[in-house]
């Protein structure tokens, strides 16, 4: 299976990540090869075989439904950049 | 041409919890920003979400309550989107097996009648965080408190025809989230959200027509007339020979249309997968079969049984059924005085409703609660004091002065039935009017309406009405 230089550039953009121009046929093998193996593995025959959302044979442990957690802000916000009134500020979103 | 309109519902109902979905951050409104965010909420790595018990069976409660099926194994999934108030890049979500799915719900039509909506389903997730583009140097704010929020994401089938059914139904889910008390319903503060999803179709048409999905939707008001406006845009537009496009729209209450929110380039492709942080939840038949057994009475059940027990109008019903705590208020005080459910009904829905209106109250606020409203009730209904003077009572009572029995002997309220007592002032209230006794005997009967006026006003109110009438009517007839 093959990709397209476009279909390429479509997954980069929607994983926001940035490829030069001389980078995008060389990822298109890469991922090709990737889709190939999944091919493989698409070959199998799973008729009758549920479809396995975990690997691990268990199941969703639940929490009581009480706060647990404290105010650390003050501490959370040392890792960013730029907060003020206690928010996180980020370049400036507009829809 | 003649058009039909499809609309599809999306509602977001905030769980009522006290802490989050994932996390034991506390879910409190209006807290200061980002106070309530944990290292799981902040999508910090190495954490690992751990689900709330209590979002699970209010899911469960929603379910029973709309005849859905509950499935026995759901699974979370990842939806994958980047923006700066989603840390993780990606919304902890459910897709190909959500928790409820397959029921349905009836409502009532304008035109009378009832019709049943399906419920697709309605599965849990997180919410993101909040965005804030006021100025902050030309920069977003983010309050994160939001985030993590538990939903349930209640989706309807394509099975609403007009913007007045479409609100019809809104209401009816309204009323049930907050009967099961799995949410507040508090639209102003976002814990109550809708996004409708609508096409048009020439009328006869069987296919679907291409959807677009209006968002931003957080007032009745705003749906019934945003709705009304893409529907005319969707006309017009396809009458002028054009094309409907599928997209995300947003209404902008302040100039009343609809716009455009994301490019079509820029079209959702959010590559759910299910999340590995999280295993499948599975669901017994005994813990549904408990919930099941602890669900309230429903709202419709309910209302079907005040026309039943206690003879109500179906409208009053509705009213009185419109929230679980009326409903209780107004079973509470027809207990305490049986045989008069027709008066506290009146009394509940008129002169309470609005004094809780005027000040903003709740029932449950109520400073006549439904012990002390059926007295006032009683004595209307035993002839005591008539209506009018029980108004005065009632707001004695709502200012703290007594149960209506005290306040009725405090002021000498009870009703004038001494029959010699009124008898003296009717032949005095018409001695003092010759000319309008005169006008009346010859033939001018509308004058009765002045004659037990001067009575009523003689008596500061207190005499009978049909018994005045009745004296009257003996002395000028």
């Amino acid at each position: 299976m093959s990709l397209t230089n476009d279909q390429v550039r479509a997954i980069a953009r929607l994983a926001r990540l940035s490829l030069d121009e001389g980078e995008v046929a060389e990822v298109a093998d890469k991922l090709a090869n990737i889709l190939g193996m999944v091919g493989q593995l698409q070959a199998t025959d799973t008729t009758g075989v549920a479809a396995m959302a975990h690997p691990l044979d268990a199941v969703q442990r639940l929490r009581a439904d009480e706060v647990s957690e404290t105010d650390h802000r003050e501490h959370y916000q040392r890792n960013a950049p730029l907060t003020e009134d206690g928010l996180y500020l980020v370049p400036r979103v507009v829809e | 041409m003649s058009w039909e309109t499809v609309i599809g519902l999306e509602i977001h109902a905030q769980l009522s919890t006290r802490s989050k979905i994932f996390s034991g951050s506390a879910t409190t409104y209006g807290a200061e920003p980002n106070t309530q965010a944990s290292l799981v909420d902040l999508g910090y790595p190495g954490v690992l979400p751990v689900l709330n018990a209590e979002v699970v069976s209010m899911a469960i409660r929603f379910g029973l309550a709309t005849d859905c099926n509950i499935a026995p194994r759901s699974v979370f999934a990842r939806k994958n989107y980047f923006y700066p108030d989603l840390p993780k890049g990606y919304q902890i979500s459910q897709y190909e097996l959500p928790i409820v799915h397959g029921g349905s719900l009836d409502i009532d039509l304008p035109e009378g009648g009832r019709k049943r909506i399906g419920i697709t389903r309605a599965h849990l997730e997180e919410d993101a965080g909040k965005s804030l583009h006021e100025d902050f140097h030309g920069m977003t704010g983010i309050d994160l408190n939001r985030a993590g929020t538990p939903l349930l994401e209640i989706v309807s089938e394509p099975d609403l025809r007009s913007p007045e059914e479409a609100v019809a139904y809104l209401r009816r889910i309204h009323q049930l989230v907050r009967w099961l008390g799995i949410c507040d319903g508090n639209m102003q503060e976002g814990s109550f959200r809708c996004d409708a999803n609508i096409s048009i179709r020439p009328r006869g048409e069987t296919r679907l027509g291409t959807r677009t999905e209006l968002k931003n939707l957080n007032s009745f008001r705003f749906i019934d007339r945003a709705i009304r406006h893409e529907v005319e845009r969707q006309i017009e537009l396809v009458e002028d020979g054009g094309k409907v496009v599928q997209e995300t729209r947003l209404y902008d209450p302040e100039r009343d249309i609809t716009r455009p929110m994301r490019s079509k380039e820029e079209a959702n492709d959010y590559r759910y997968f299910p999340d590995p942080d999280l295993l499948p939840v599975l669901i017994e038949t005994a813990t549904i079969e408990a919930i099941r057994a602890s669900l309230p009475e429903l709202p419709t059940a309910r209302r079907e049984r005040f026309v039943r027990e206690y003879g109500l109008s179906e409208y009053d019903a509705g009213v009185l059924t419109s929230s679980r705590e009326l409903a209780d208020y107004f079973e509470a005080a027809v207990e305490a005085v049986p045989g008069a459910a027709k008066l506290v009904a009146n009394w509940t829905m008129g002169e309470l409703t609005a004094v809780l209106k005027r000040e903003g109250l709740d029932i449950t606020d109520s400073r006549v609660d439904a012990r002390a409203l059926a007295g006032l009730v009683a004595r209307i209904h035993d002839e005591t004091i008539s209506g009018k003077i029980a108004k005065e009572v009632f707001e004695a009572m709502w200012a703290g002065a007594g149960d209506a029995d005290s306040v009725i002997e405090a002021r000498g309220l009870k009703q004038i039935t001494d029959t010699g007592a009124l008898e003296a002032i009717v032949a005095e209230v018409v001695a003092d009017h010759p000319e309008q006794a005169a006008e009346y005997r010859a033939g001018k009967h509308k004058l009765m309406g002045f004659f037990v006026g001067q009575v009523m006003k003689r008596t500061q109110g207190k005499a009978n009405p049909g018994q005045v009438n009745g004296l009257i009517k003996a002395v000028l007839e």
